[in-house]
């Protein structure tokens, strides 16, 4: 076990005092630090808060929030809220997806650069629509402009 | 205490934790899928609905009764509810029942029956998840899950195991392990009480029947069947007998007619364990080394106790279980009694127990590659062996068991029932041989469906301290008393299922604690019609000493350093 990344959990659970009812907030710490919950880890929570892994994987799978894949360097959301919806964030989803190479069942391309995701509503709809890469907000997209900012992306990234 | 009335009719209650439990009393069969008096109240599956005098509904299984409480259980309103849901779960159910093991036994097709769904007006969502056949013991198939969660909470109330829960949400929801894995990958003990709970085909026994037809047709074979104590008082459940009815009588004779060609009784292997067991105890509390001493009999408690409690493993008795060690003499007796024919001796152990089918396939419980026991059959498939024959079990005359090892004592049969254990090597200890001294053994505490017995002997001027527990989760309550310094025992039995192997996830169902309790008592009174009442006086067991376990003892041990 050296691995850091168990330095890091134990780290995060004495903050909780291993105190199994802060499993939610600790699952999020996690995925703070890694993008996603990975499952040695996640094991480890379950010994260590003496939590049965079938509950935290429950609990990982309840919340969309959470991720038990690995996610990309640039987490794309687009925002299919009402007003983004009717301002057509489809058609941003798409020219992205077909850039991306991606589709509904794979959200992360192969290159860990981007994961492509969809959010119900960013509280942003006077800005639709819009989108956010790694919690920065882009307002009234268009499929092209979207793109502009990937290529961009992906020039700096690689 | 008060009074209630449930359709119109006067019902006192006193105990009831619910409605539902006073309705029932009053000879009302409200139908449920999700309600288990042992298990904690959900008040998922809406079946127990019932309608107060206002015309709302309310869950009878989650509701307290209350004094002057008025409630209705059959009304239009309730009926066409229950259709609904009914007709929702079937929807969403794999609804090919001709070919579903659990058709005849499954509750959804009982209630859907009871209830009168005659049509379906929705269309079949097909899943197609993938089936976990993998392990040894269970099979899962999630297309047949109704997410009742029975199982779920059998597995983390009775057991404290929790492999299962619900996971993912709304329609996505699912019962399944963490991350998706095959039962034999994560901690499953294989103890099977999510299957006993299991309303329908989605948790069932892994069928050992067709390998047991195999060998009973290969004629290069001579097929040797062991019978655990357990299944002669349940069997009978199958073929609408009382539970606790003894039908050992017909069980051998079925089995002749199945074409097994010698048929013994696990109790002898159990009188072996009982034996070897005991003076390892004694052995122990002479040299105040490594106490308490853990029973290992039961093969869910033993990899719990693998996976759980490493540290106590020196703790864990070295002996084998009745079953491993019975087939690993059987062997050894019958390449001595048939050296010059070429038959292979395979030995098929009818079990209650699913965990049973895991052991035998253990790599330390081979001898050269092959298996002491070839395979286990649990109670249920010996049932449906038995029917499938077209063998009418009720009318079969009493046949005997075959020597060399016809002989068993009630020490042995008793193994089947919680505390069993500790009393026959409370037996083996009292040298002396009156009825007086037995009595005194079985009012000593070890008797009894509480989930931890404690008793204390007096074993030679010394105190010797047992504690029994069944259910895995009371087994880990004690662990922990016992290493936090509360608890000193001599003794520690422990069984995995719920009253030990009579309530074994092999057994028929349904099974409840009066099931439970009357499989027991026909275990108790096959041992009080015994002569032999002491595992060391039976004679099989000195000719065993005296022979082929002679020079080779330790083969009744496991070699686990």
């Amino acid at each position: 076990m050296n691995d850091s990344r168990f330095e890091v959990v134990d780290c995060i659970l004495k903050k909780y005092d291993n105190n199994k009812s802060y499993l939610i907030a600790v699952l999020q710490e996690i995925q703070n630090e890694y993008k996603y919950l990975p499952e040695e880890l996640m094991e480890y929570v379950a010994e260590k808060l003496d939590v049965n892994l079938s509950k935290i994987f429950s609990v990982a799978t309840f919340y969309e929030n959470f991720s038990l894949v690995p996610k990309g360097k640039y987490i794309i959301k687009v925002c299919d809220g009402t007003a983004c919806h009717v301002r057509k964030s489809i058609p941003i989803l798409n020219s992205m997806r077909k850039e991306l190479g991606l589709s509904d069942s794979k959200h992360t391309t192969d290159d860990m650069l981007f994961t492509l995701e969809t959010v119900s509503c960013l509280g942003a709809c006077g800005l639709a629509p819009v989108i956010t890469i790694n919690d920065k907000v882009y307002a009234k997209m268009t499929p092209d402009s979207t793109v502009e900012i990937l290529r961009t992306l992906r020039s700096e990234g690689q | 205490m008060g009074n209630m009335i449930i359709d119109g009719q006067i019902v006192e209650f006193n105990e009831e934790k619910n409605i539902l439990a006073v309705i029932r009393k009053a000879g009302i069969e409200l139908p449920t899928f999700c309600y288990h008096s042992e298990l904690s109240v959900y008040g998922a599956c809406r079946m127990c609905m019932v309608e107060d005098k206002w015309g709302s509904t309310l869950t009878s299984c989650s509701t307290p009764p209350k004094d002057g409480m008025e409630v209705w259980t059959n009304t239009e309103k309730l009926k066409k509810h229950r259709k609904m849901i009914l007709e929702l779960l079937l929807a969403n159910h794999d609804r090919d029942c001709t070919t579903c093991e659990k058709s005849g036994r499954c509750k959804l097709q009982e209630i859907a029956l009871k209830v009168g769904v005659k049509k379906i007006r929705f269309g079949q969502e097909k899943k197609e998840m993938p089936v976990d056949d993998l392990g040894p013991s269970i099979v899962r198939n999630p297309n047949k899950c109704i997410l009742c969660g029975d199982c779920v909470r059998a597995c983390q109330e009775i057991q404290g195991v929790g492999v299962l829960d619900f996971a993912y949400r709304g329609s996505k929801l699912q019962v399944t392990t963490a991350f998706n894995k095959a039962l034999h990958q994560v901690d499953c003990v294989n103890c099977g009480q999510c299957r006993v709970v299991c309303p329908t085909g989605a948790l069932m026994i892994k069928k050992d029947m067709d390998r047991a037809y195999e060998a009973l047709q290969d004629k290069n074979k001579r097929v040797i069947a062991q019978i655990a104590p357990a299944v002669r008082v349940a069997i009978g459940e199958e073929f609408g007998m009382e539970p606790g009815a003894i039908t050992m009588g017909k069980i051998v004779a079925a089995l002749r007619k199945l074409g097994f060609d010698q048929i013994f009784d696990t109790a002898v292997g159990a009188d072996l364990t009982v034996i070897e067991e005991a003076e390892e105890l004694m052995d122990r509390i002479q040299n105040r080394d490594k106490l308490p001493l853990f029973s290992s009999c039961c093969p869910a408690w033993f990899k719990y106790a693998e996976q759980k409690h490493p540290e106590l493993m020196d703790n864990v008795s070295s002996c084998r279980s009745p079953q491993q060690m019975f087939g690993v003499v059987i062997k050894e007796q019958f390449k001595k009694l048939y050296k010059d024919d070429r038959k292979e001796n395979i030995v098929i152990a009818i079990m209650p127990c699913t965990a049973k089918k895991f052991e035998a396939a253990r790599p330390e419980n081979k001898t050269g590659g092959i298996p002491d026991v070839d395979m286990v059959i649990t109670t249920q498939e010996l049932a449906i062996m038995i029917q499938e024959n077209g063998i009418v079990f009720n009318e079969l005359e009493d046949e005997a068991l075959d020597m060399p090892f016809g002989f068993t004592s009630g020490a042995g049969v008793i193994f089947g029932v919680s505390g069993g254990v500790s009393e026959a090597v409370l037996r083996y200890y009292y040298k002396e041989r009156t009825a007086a001294v037995l009595q005194g053994i079985s009012y000593s505490g070890v008797r009894g469906m509480e989930g931890v017995k404690e008793a204390t002997a007096e074993i030679d001027g010394q105190k010797v301290r047992i504690g029994v527990a069944h259910g895995l989760k009371n087994a880990e309550n004690l662990i922990k008393k016992i290493l936090r310094g509360e608890e000193k025992f001599d003794f520690v039995e422990v069984m995995a299922c719920p009253g030990g192997c009579v309530g074994g996830a092999g057994q028929p169902i349904p099974q409840n604690n009066d099931v439970r309790r009357k499989r027991a008592r026909g275990i108790y009174k096959v041992d009080t019609a015994s002569p032999i009442k002491r595992s060391e006086d039976n004679p099989a067991i000195e000719a065993l000493y005296e022979g082929v376990l002679k020079s080779n003892r330790e083969i009744l041990h496991r070699h686990h350093k």
